[in-house]
């Protein structure tokens, strides 16, 4: 890779590398028993995205008749509470906490990526794995623990002739097993493409001197469909942990 | 071949998965539309089943792209 980096500047076309912001930087060092737990850039943007998350939904007023600020915490509210009640009825209220952590969490550290020279969280992987990994290994104890072994009923659906059966639950198990990957993953590569995609185009803007005020027009629209991306896939994240959690509380489609 | 370029090529192969991820995306959201005009009354009710639909879509194209990032930057 150094080797081609050093190749690109010797051409001189693209002079910025638009998997610069992706690199991880320590501020403070800290090594805890051999494992390296530095406070980096990334743990700061995870901080500065809960410090905005408790100014918007704490520092707003209780009235009865909201404010500005207390307006977008309702919002948020009651956005995540229909969508938990609809994809996980009434016994699906006691996750909502968690689900409204989760949407926030992603939705904020998206968001907070838009914002020039910041850093996104949410494009590295090993982020958005934790994240459905939690959701994961939550929804398959507690399927567990509320079904019992009836919970292995999830992947051999009801209905099904016989002869289908050994292949079926093999299919099963693997897009069962599947599902932790394919919701991390959906989220890092949509953030880390667009963002790499706003940074390529960017340049485009820069290369061609007075003639980029078209792509800038472009950037711009772009830029607007990346806000409507990074708050889609929080949706997204959100509600296939839903469906996760559904699946846990009621095996039987 | 030298294994850099068979390794960029590769990436750009895999990344055509992602063409499968648009037809299907562009098939649900297209088929949601036609729907919706049809009875816009029950158009808001599926929603949630329009994003999920679309979620599964994309992510079977994104597995191609991973492999792609993965040829690029991981090995």
């Amino acid at each position: 890779m150094a080797a081609e980096k050093a190749a690109h500047g010797a051409e001189g076309g693209l002079a910025l590398d638009p998997m610069h912001q992706f690199e991880i930087v320590r501020h403070i060092p800290i090594k805890f028993v051999g494992i390296d737990a530095s406070f980096t850039n990334s743990s700061l943007w995870m901080v500065i995205s809960v410090a905005v998350i408790s100014i918007i939904l704490l520092s707003g007023s209780r009235k009865l008749i909201p404010g500005r600020l207390q307006s977008v915490g309702e919002l948020g509210y009651e956005f995540i509470a229909n969508m938990v009640r609809d994809t996980m009825g009434n016994e699906g209220r006691k996750f909502f906490p968690f689900i409204f952590t989760l949407f926030m969490f992603v939705l904020a550290t998206n968001m907070l990526g838009m914002v020039p020279y910041s850093f996104t969280v949410t494009s590295h992987i090993i982020v958005t794995f934790t994240l459905a990994m939690t959701v994961f290994i939550g929804a398959t104890i507690f399927g567990f623990y509320k079904n019992g072994l009836g919970y292995l009923k999830l992947f051999a659906p009801d209905g099904v002739p016989i002869v289908m059966l050994p292949l079926l639950i093999v299919i099963e198990v693997i897009s069962y097993l599947s599902r932790p990957i394919s919701l991390s993953v959906r989220l890092f590569a949509n953030m880390m493409a667009g963002h790499t995609m706003l940074k390529v185009f960017g340049a485009f803007v820069v290369a061609l001197g007075w003639m980029g005020v078209v792509p800038l027009a472009v950037m711009v629209a772009f830029t607007g469909l990346e806000v409507l991306i990074a708050f889609l896939q929080a949706f997204v994240f959100a509600i296939l942990s839903c469906m996760y959690i559904n699946d846990a509380l009621h095996p039987h489609h | 071949m030298e294994a850099d370029a068979a390794k960029l090529i590769g990436a750009g192969i895999a990344a055509v998965a992602m063409a499968g991820a648009g037809v299907g995306i562009g098939n649900i959201f297209g088929s949601y539309l036609q729907g919706a005009l049809r009875n816009p009354a029950a158009a808001a009710s599926q929603q949630t089943n329009l994003f999920i639909g679309f979620a599964l879509a994309e992510a079977t194209g994104l597995f191609g792209l991973l492999i792609s990032f993965i040829l690029l930057f991981g090995v």
